[in-house]
């Protein structure tokens, strides 16, 4: 390949913050945007937001993935959220996975998590909002 | 010496220390973006300073736990980390899973420490084509060693030897008999060599196998390569590992290995600049140039063979 024709991969971070210790959706989700030509940085379990958040800047990642069965995503989201804005660029967005009831997530939308996908939805619809959000005005 | 330029705005804030500006170089420097061009000119006065130093070695021996254990040591002892994990590109997808910071643990708000995952891109060699870079970024932001982590290498993927000036090549117990370590290939790279895993049964002999293959000769300047037996489980051999990097970083010095050995990778590095820029040029030509453009019909029709035709090829660029 010559140089002149690199192609620039969407990066996403994959984390999941909080003390759950299931991590095979996320790592389902991992691999379908690895299929999707993403470029998937998986932080794995027991994040901090604060190492989450420390974790997207270095890696300079256009999305990040939360993922959580917990259900203390109204203690760790807007914690990751309100840590993005201060530390990193305006570009990265945010999406979600995991069991959260549909009042938090009409709420955590509010806050800013721009995406959020509960055990039904399909891979191929996760994979579309994940590069319909990267590719998408900030 | 000449005093160094004054700085770009984004250069100044890598050497400034600005983790953001460091990340987003990196990458410009991944994607080929015409931005890197700037901040790299401009930093290299301030790099050569950092240690390179490579991990290599097949898929699962431990690099990446061996390098949070080491990021670990050289923390407890004050000194900054930069590091580059390379995990591969699917070559279907282009996608990859990047899953070297897993094993990382630091302490909460350390900056002193910089992580970054770099996936290959479809190059070949064990390390990305932004991986050298990237080094140069770390080493001009400061950090006082940078570990470069190369993907689960097969037996000639030595790319390492051009970005790193310590290799430490790690293997675990039961990679296979004394044969595999006289075979060519990741053998030869080794400044150290460590035996990871070595709880585990058969250590005993893979660390027997090897002092054999070292006791035979080899290393390069009378340098002999030193076996470490490590663990990341119940953390043992750690110190003795960044020991035996730092004996062989001393020898650099002592030997004037040092100098020689950063000419000649800086030569590679030229020369393999120029061969990109040439080939990209010609695959151009031959496809756009009006003149150029049959060579390649005939070709097809073996009305000319290849050789001939890359002759007429580089005819063309020195009638320029």
């Amino acid at each position: 390949m010559s140089p002149k024709r690199r192609t620039t991969p969407i990066r996403v971070l994959i984390a999941k913050p909080g003390l759950d210790g299931h991590d095979r959706g996320a790592k389902v989700v991992a691999r379908a945007l690895r299929d999707a030509g993403m470029e998937v940085i998986y932080a794995g379990l027991r994040q901090t937001p604060e190492e989450i958040v420390r974790a997207a800047v270095e890696e300079d990642v256009d999305l990040v993935g939360l993922s959580i069965l917990s259900g203390a995503h109204m203690a760790l989201f807007p914690r990751v959220l309100s840590l993005l804005k201060k530390e990193s660029h305006p570009g990265i967005k945010v999406f979600a996975g995991g069991i959260i009831p549909d009042e938090d997530a009409r709420r955590l939308k509010r806050m800013g998590v721009r995406a959020i996908f509960g055990p039904g939805a399909s891979l191929e619809e996760i994979v579309r909002t994940a590069e319909k959000l990267a590719r998408g005005p900030t | 010496m000449t005093r160094p330029a004054p700085l770009p705005p984004a250069a100044r804030a890598i050497v400034r220390g600005d983790a953001r500006a460091l990340a987003r170089a990196i990458s410009a420097v991944e994607n080929g973006d015409p931005a890197a061009d700037p901040i790299l000119r401009a930093i290299y006065p301030r790099t050569g300073k950092a240690p390179v130093i490579g991990l290599t070695g097949p898929l699962g021996v431990g690099k990446s736990s061996l390098v949070s254990a080491l990021v670990g040591h050289l923390r407890a002892g004050g000194r900054s980390v930069g590091v580059v994990a390379v995990d591969p590109s699917s070559p279907f997808s282009g996608g990859s899973v990047l899953g070297d910071r897993i094993r990382l643990e630091r302490a909460p708000g350390d900056t002193r420490v910089f992580f970054r995952s770099m996936a290959s891109r479809g190059a070949v060699g064990g390390v990305a084509e932004a991986t050298r870079e990237t080094a140069r970024l770390l080493d001009a932001a400061g950090f006082d060693v940078v570990l470069v982590e190369t993907v689960g290498s097969g037996q000639v993927d030595l790319a390492i030897r051009e970005i790193a000036s310590t290799r430490v090549v790690v293997l675990v117990p039961h990679l296979g008999d004394e044969v595999q370590t006289l075979k060519a290939g990741l053998f030869e790279i080794a400044d150290v060599f460590c035996v990871n895993k070595s709880d585990l049964p058969g250590a005993e002999s893979a660390l027997k196998d090897l002092s054999e293959l070292v006791s035979l000769g080899g290393g390069r300047d009378g340098w002999r390569p030193p076996i470490v037996a490590t663990s990341t489980v119940t953390p043992s051999g750690i110190d003795r590992l960044w020991a035996a990097i730092e004996a062989h970083q001393k020898f650099l010095d002592s030997s004037g290995a040092r100098a020689s050995g950063e000419r000649l990778r800086l030569k590679q590095e030229i020369v393999g600049r120029v061969r990109d820029e040439l080939a990209a040029e010609l695959a151009g030509r031959l496809e756009q140039d009006p003149e150029l453009r049959g060579l390649l019909d005939r070709v097809v029709d073996r009305t000319l063979d290849p050789r001939s035709a890359a002759d007429r090829l580089l005819a063309s660029l020195r009638d320029r």
